[in-house]
This record gives C-alpha cells, sequence and structure tokens, in this order.
C-alpha cells in the first residue's frame, strides 16, 4: 500500500491545523485538549489549551507571557516522541529562541509545519535545518518578489552611524518584545556596542527568557529608572506604541527609529513617520522562502498566511504544487 | 551612487532642517571627489540624473519580470520604479564595482538615447535596492531632488571647521559652477574665496521673522506695509552689468529678459515680482541697498525708505512701483488693516522696525509678517494616500462632488488610526497606496487661499490647505457647495 498523502490525515479545522492519527492541533487558534507549538509568539501561542508539547525555551516564553498549558511537554532538537500513530519531532526554523518545525511521520509519509521562519543569520536562536518532506507547509508573510531583506550587521552599522552624526540625541528603537529586541541587542553587541541598552519595562521579562537560555546579551537597563543624561546619547529599545506615547515626550528630541521587514517598502517607510527605518525581520524574505522550498524538495507545498498567491505562482512554475491553507489568525504579531 | 542614494533616503525621513543640515555635512564630509561635487550639483539642480521618460520602467519590467509576479509586487508597492527597483535580481558574480554618482550622471549623459535603457540595466545589476531606486527615479524623471539653497549651504559651511558663514557662501553662491572645485578647496582651507566672476552680485536678503498678534506693540517703532503675494527678488544694475536674483541667491536673470531690459540704474533694489516669469513684468519695490556705489545698508529704514522714493521719483523704471507705507497710529488700527489684507491682494503685513539697518542672512525680529488669517471650508474625504496625503472635494451645484484640493494631515496617532480605520472600511476602489473612498466622511479644511484654476476639474484649487480637524458629527450633504469656495477665490497671479 502507498503512503497515505498528508492532506488526508493533516488538514485545518476550526480550531485550526489538525493531525488526526496523532490527535493534535498545531499553534492551535483556540483551547484544545493537544497543541504542539511552533514558538512564542501571541498569534501562534494562545492560552487555554490542556495539554501542550513545545520546545522547552517556548514553555519558559510561554509561561512568562502567563499563557501556559495544563500540562506541558518539552521536546528537545530531533528527540522523537509517540503521539498516537504518529511519530513527532522539532527541527529549529530559526525564527526566535525555541522556534520550531514540527515533523511528522506517518505510515512512511512526512509532513513538515515550518512555523513561522528565517534563514538568516541570528545570534539569538538555533539556525534552521531543511527537512526533507512529502508536503512542507509555510508561511509566506513577505511572500512577495518586491521583499529582500538586506543583511541586519548593514542595518544596525547604519544605527551606529545615526548615533555617531547626533551624539546627543537619545535613539529610540521599536520593536517587538520577543525575538526583535533581543536580535537588535545580540546585533549592536556583535557591531561593537558594549554600553548599556535601556530597555522599556514591556521588554525586560523576555529579556530575561532569553539570558535564562544561555543567549547573553550584556548590560541591560530598565530604560525608566535612568535618568536623562545617560539616555542622551544613549540605546533605547521599546514596543513600537509606547514610543509616541511615553519615550519621545521623556526623551525631548530623540531620533525614532524603528525596526521592521516590512520598511523596505518606501510607502511603509512614510506612513511610520520614523527618522531611522531600520529593515530587519524575522521572517524569510523572498529569495528564502523560495530557496528553502527547493531544498526541502517537497512535491506539494501548503501555504499558510501572508501573500500566498505570488508563492504558489512562483513554486508552480518549478513543478511544485501549491496550495493556499486558509487559516486566519496569524501574522498578527510584528514581523 | 550608493551614499548619494543613502543621502536622499536620509534626507526623506530627516524631520527638519537641522537633521538635514548634519546629514549633508555628513554626506559632503565623508563622499570623495568627483561624486559629492555631482551629489551637490544634482542637489543645487546644476546636474541631472534624467535622461529618459518613465515608459522605461513598464519597458524594462516587461522584459525582465514574470507578469504576475509584477503585478502583484507592484500591487503592494505602488509605485513602478520602487517596484523594478526592488525585484531587480541581485546578480551573484557579477563583481564590477558599483559606479559613483559621478560615472552614473556622465555615463548616462553621454549615452546615445537608443543605448539608455541597456546601460541603466548594467547599472541596476550592480547597486544595490536603494540606489537602484534612485537611479531609475532620476533617470525617469520621477523625482526632483532638490535642496533649498540656504541647507545646502549651512551644510557647506559646517565642513570649514569655523572658518566659514553660510552667509559668506551666499555671496559668491550665484558664481559657482559645477564641479565646485574651487568651492570644496575653500571650504577645507586648501584654497582661497572663489571668484564670484566679474559683473553684478547678489548680496544677502533681509528675511522676515513670522509672528502672531501685534497686541502691546509700541506704534510708533515700526511701519508697516502690504506684504505682496510673488517672488521676492533682488535686482542689481550697474556699469558692470545687470541681473536679477530669486531669494534663494538663483540667477533667474534669463527667465526675465523685459525686467533686465528695464535695468537702465545704478542700484541694488529689494522687491517683490508680481507675475511669473517670463510673463510682462510688475515689480513691487521696497528697499535699496545699494545706490550709485553707496553702501546705504547700515542705515535706519526710514532713510532708506526716504532714499528709495527721492531715486524712484527720478529714475521711475518701467514696470516698477513703490510698496506703499501705511497709515497707522495704534495696535488697533493695525489689526484693522490686518483683517482688510484680504482685499488689497495682500498675504498680510509686513512690520518694519523704522531704526534697523538692513541686516542680511538671519531674521532678526527687526522684520516681522503678520499673515492674514486663514480661510476655512467643510469638504469631503474623497482619496486617502496609505499613511499620506487626503484629497478632498465640495458640491457642485448638479450634486457631484468635485475634488478642490490635498492636505497632509498631521494627526496624533490614535487620531490617525481612528481616520485609516474609515478610510479601509470606506474604500470603493484601489489606485496602488490611493484609495478612493465612498462620500461620507467632513473635514474642517483650513487654507491661505482659494485660486482659481483651469487645470482642476472644479475651476478652483485651495492653497496651502491643511487639516483643522474631522467632523464626524457633520453629515457629507451638509457640507460646503463648489459657488462658496469660488467666492472665496479671487483671480490669481496668473488668471
Amino acid at each position: 500500500m502507498s503512503p497515505p498523502h498528508p492532506q488526508t490525515w493533516l488538514y485545518p479545522r476550526p480550531e485550526g491545523l489538525f493531525c488526526e492519527p496523532g490527535g493534535f492541533f498545531i499553534d492551535p487558534l483556540r483551547a484544545v485538549d493537544r497543541a504542539v507549538i511552533t514558538h512564542g509568539h501571541s498569534d501562534h501561542a494562545r492560552g487555554g489549551h490542556r495539554a501542550v508539547l513545545a520546545h522547552a525555551a517556548t514553555l519558559a516564553i510561554m509561561k512568562a507571557r502567563g499563557v501556559a498549558g495544563k500540562a506541558s511537554q518539552a521536546a528537545g532538537w530531533g528527540e522523537r516522541i509517540g503521539m498516537g500513530e504518529v511519530t513527532l519531532w522539532l527541527e529549529p526554523a530559526g525564527h526566535v529562541l525555541g522556534s520550531a518545525q514540527i515533523v511528522m511521520a506517518y505510515r512512511g509519509s512526512r509532513a513538515v509545519v515550518s512555523g513561522d521562519y528565517k534563514r538568516a543569520a541570528d545570534p539569538t536562536c538555533e539556525a534552521f535545518v531543511p527537512v526533507p518532506c512529502d508536503v512542507f507547509v509555510t508561511e509566506a508573510t513577505f511572500g512577495l518578489p518586491v521583499f529582500r531583506h538586506p543583511p541586519a550587521l548593514g542595518e544596525i552599522s547604519r544605527l551606529l552611524a545615526s548615533m555617531a552624526l547626533y551624539p546627543g540625541r537619545a535613539h529610540v528603537v521599536g520593536c517587538y518584545s520577543l525575538g526583535k529586541t533581543q536580535r537588535l541587542i545580540a546585533l549592536l553587541r556583535r557591531a561593537g556596542w558594549e554600553r548599556p541598552v535601556y530597555l522599556d519595562q514591556a521588554l525586560i521579562a523576555m529579556c530575561a527568557v532569553y539570558e535564562a537560555h544561555g543567549v547573553r546579551l550584556g548590560d541591560l537597563r530598565p530604560a525608566l529608572a535612568a535618568d536623562g543624561a545617560d539616555l542622551a546619547g544613549g540605546i533605547v529599545l521599546a514596543p513600537p506604541p509606547s514610543i509616541g506615547e511615553r519615550w519621545v515626550p521623556r526623551l525631548g528630541d530623540p531620533v525614532v527609529g524603528l525596526a521592521s521587514g516590512w520598511l523596505g517598502v518606501r510607502q511603509r517607510v512614510r506612513q511610520g513617520r520614523v527618522e531611522l527605518p531600520l529593515v530587519v525581520s524575522d521572517h524569510a524574505d523572498w529569495d528564502e522562502l523560495n530557496a528553502t522550498l527547493d531544498e526541502v524538495a517537497a512535491p506539494e507545498v501548503w501555504v499558510t498566511h501572508g501573500s500566498e498567491a505570488a508563492l504558489i505562482h512562483a513554486v508552480g512554475r518549478r513543478g511544485i504544487r501549491g496550495r493556499a491553507l486558509r487559516l486566519v489568525g496569524y501574522g498578527e504579531e510584528e514581523a | 551612487m550608493i551614499a548619494f542614494a543613502a543621502l536622499l533616503d536620509d534626507l526623506a525621513c530627516a524631520p527638519g532642517k537641522g537633521p538635514q543640515e548634519a546629514l549633508l555635512r555628513r554626506y559632503f564630509g565623508t563622499v570623495a571627489d568627483p561624486d559629492r561635487a555631482m551629489g551637490l550639483a544634482v542637489l543645487t539642480g546644476a546636474a541631472t540624473l534624467k535622461v529618459t521618460r518613465p515608459a522605461l520602467l513598464r519597458a524594462l519590467a516587461a522584459e525582465r519580470f514574470d507578469p504576475v509576479l509584477f503585478g502583484l509586487g507592484h500591487g503592494f508597492v505602488g509605485d513602478v520604479a520602487e517596484t523594478v527597483a526592488l525585484m531587480w535580481p541581485e546578480r551573484a558574480g557579477a563583481n564590477a564595482a558599483p559606479p559613483g554618482l559621478a560615472e552614473v550622471v556622465r555615463t548616462l549623459g553621454a549615452t546615445a538615447a537608443a543605448d539608455v535603457p541597456a546601460q541603466i540595466a548594467r547599472f541596476l545589476d550592480v547597486l544595490p535596492a536603494g540606489a537602484r531606486l534612485w537611479l531609475l527615479k532620476g533617470a525617469t524623471g520621477g523625482t526632483r531632488v532638490r535642496v533649498p539653497a540656504p541647507i545646502l549651504r549651512a551644510a557647506l559651511a559646517g565642513l570649514s571647521a569655523g572658518r566659514l558663514t553660510a552667509g559668506a557662501l551666499e555671496e559668491v553662491w550665484h558664481g559657482l559652477v559645477a564641479p565646485y572645485a574651487a568651492l570644496f578647496a575653500w571650504i577645507e582651507g586648501r584654497g582661497g574665496r572663489p571668484d564670484p566672476g566679474e559683473g553684478p552680485q547678489f548680496h544677502p536678503l533681509m528675511p522676515a521673522e513670522a509672528v502672531g498678534v501685534v497686541a502691546g506693540l509700541d506704534a510708533a517703532r515700526w511701519r508697516a506695509e502690504w506684504q505682496w503675494e510673488g517672488e521676492r527678488v533682488q535686482l542689481v544694475a550697474g556699469p558692470g552689468g545687470r541681473r536679477v536674483f530669486g531669494r534663494g541667491a538663483e540667477d533667474i536673470s534669463a527667465t526675465t529678459p523685459g525686467l533686465i531690459a528695464a535695468m537702465g540704474f545704478d542700484a541694488v533694489l529689494d522687491g517683490v515680482l508680481l507675475t511669473p516669469r517670463g510673463r510682462p513684468h510688475q515689480v513691487r519695490l521696497h528697499d535699496v541697498l545699494f545706490e550709485a556705489g553707496e553702501d546705504l545698508r547700515p542705515l535706519p529704514f526710514d532713510q532708506r525708505r526716504a532714499r528709495l522714493d527721492a531715486w524712484f521719483a527720478r529714475v521711475a523704471p518701467l514696470g516698477m512701483d513703490l510698496s506703499p507705507l501705511l497709515d497707522f497710529a495704534t495696535p488697533a488700527d493695525l489689526a484693522a488693516l490686518h483683517r482688510a489684507a484680504r482685499d488689497h491682494a495682500a498675504t498680510g503685513l509686513i512690520l518694519k522696525d523704522r531704526a534697523s539697518p538692513y541686516i542680511p542672512g538671519r531674521a532678526e525680529g527687526a522684520w516681522r509678517t503678520w499673515q492674514r488669517d486663514s480661510q476655512s471650508v467643510t469638504a469631503v474625504l474623497m482619496y486617502a494616500e496609505r499613511g499620506g496625503d487626503l484629497s478632498f472635494g465640495v458640491w457642485r451645484e448638479d450634486g457631484v462632488l468635485v475634488p478642490v484640493g490635498k492636505c497632509t494631515p498631521d494627526l496624533p496617532r490614535t487620531a490617525r488610526a481612528t481616520l485609516d480605520a474609515w478610510v479601509r472600511t470606506h474604500t470603493l476602489k484601489r489606485f496602488g497606496p490611493v484609495r478612493e473612498v465612498a462620500p461620507g466622511l467632513v473635514l474642517q479644511v483650513a487654507c491661505d487661499a482659494a485660486e482659481l484654476s483651469s487645470r482642476h476639474k472644479a475651476g478652483v484649487t485651495l492653497r496651502a490647505a491643511r487639516l483643522v480637524c474631522v467632523r464626524p458629527d457633520v453629515p457629507a450633504a451638509a457640507a460646503d457647495r463648489l459657488e462658496l469656495v469660488l467666492a472665496l477665490a479671487r483671480p490669481g497671479p496668473s488668471a
């Protein structure tokens, strides 16, 4: 008997993507009995599940965010776990700390759900590992050919050049608490910035989780406790909504920056009204998406969220069958 | 080209003159010749990247890209040049060094029209996305990258380690020619002051400071004139020749031949060109800086004005008149004049300290402008650009909404979000980043003036319009009628 096509055992239900022979949902949108979670962003890791399986770092992130399951099972990279009739394991997705691809093997057929992922180097999480499979489930947040993220270190050097140009002005950079913040800090350290990095209150807890998992972030200080003289000429990281409300009034005349993959498009830069747009993304860009689909060599690709039309068109021209898997509710976290 | 493109990107985000100046200073201080000199030439308008038309962009896209992917990309980006720049494949192994700005401008300028597309494609192959965008925008005339001369001069003066002021640069500015080798040598202390050339020279203007109300003003200290609508000019004539300069020291003699012909005198005069360049001229004079070689600038205003009156009575050049001094005794008189500004086709009042010399360069408060109050229009939102301009219209007699202007809303973040949400839920059609919305949201708009214009469907357009507030309480049908806006308009200078 030939192996069953994954569409017969892995399919969307109102709660989310359901693996029937394993009896679990992946990143479910509603509270379920058994959930497997790819990573800790709020649109993927929701609260209220009974049993949660994820990488240990993701479980710690969920706990810090107050959305831990009633029962938790930590899985190490590559560790085979039997779930009903399915053998499941995790491989790194390179998106944020603990972010995993879910690999599922069932009666000789193999599907991989990648969650969110990127291919660019990131010192704060394990690099993406391509796994050959029959069906590869991909995101497409930046699934348009106009998205090509520049090297992140180059963007950091633009930040440092701006600090040199305006030595008396504080630089406040908008970034989300999980992933982007820690990546920016680690890149700053790599670029030689050894002075303190000041953090908005909302970013502190997640940095502590990273530190607890061995990611060294250097001298971090709460920005609220710092005085103006320290902040002038310093770097403050804050969630974007709090910049206009809290930090611009407090810092006087800061250089306002924003770190986001969308800022490669000028219209988005104008919309963001920031002085220093930094194109730094936690997601694969167009070239990385396409290269990944070629590497995993799956004859069929399901696209969950983002701009699926362009990606399906592009892979179709290479003989890969693409299909839009309409799962609403993802992509609400920052990109 | 890479450094220049980065400069243009940075300038586009810079929130004011100070940061713009700092960015320009860094560019001129770090980029080597001949690229920085070419950068200055492009920013002053002395050199251009434009060699072709926007049709090139669609042609490149058709030749290089899958039409489905290009269409999807363009749908998101909303701009053809930017879509081409972003989608252009990075060529691994293209190891030619990226060209500098000077090389790009010179090469394109020397390329036969038929070979321009291929040459641009060769440059695109070796440039990063940001530089590709500005190359495409520049080459197709899609953008005019100009920086006001005062900001350029301040930035360049900043490179001189304190030896030169922006004013010192202004005096030689009109005589400078690309590639500006003498200018940079002078700024960096490697050479002497560039020769501003034979003949008439520009003298920096005395600017006026904008003020609001004038209650408590010491009326005896001030003279008042109307502030005339038009282009401020300096007329310089004498044995050395005749020239007309714009307010930024640019020589506009070539576009004002009639005026030059009328300048058979020996004086330096300050005035306002009331008519568009190239038309029969009308200049209203309000000050005299030199007469027959004598520097009158140190004299108090009253004495200069007496000299101007006497000179004008004698010479009375064709197409020129004097800006009259207005009678007033009290601040209340001034306020009454201010209210009447519109009836005199003036944009407001200008007050001049009777005792002040002519102070070139910075506004010191000796001249003050008091702009007339703005007009208010209740209009209906018609088009909204994502994060950008709003276009609005008023009702024509036949019940059709006709656009009369647009404004860039400066709203607090939450108000902007509310507006964006309304736009999203009331979109009728999308044109790239621009959405046409259902006529349902009323805007309170202020403007300096309504101007008749045959180029606009409504026959009238609001000048310098700004959003006062969104009026969710007013139904769209209650917005202003076109007749009312037409009544606000008076014939513009071109009508």
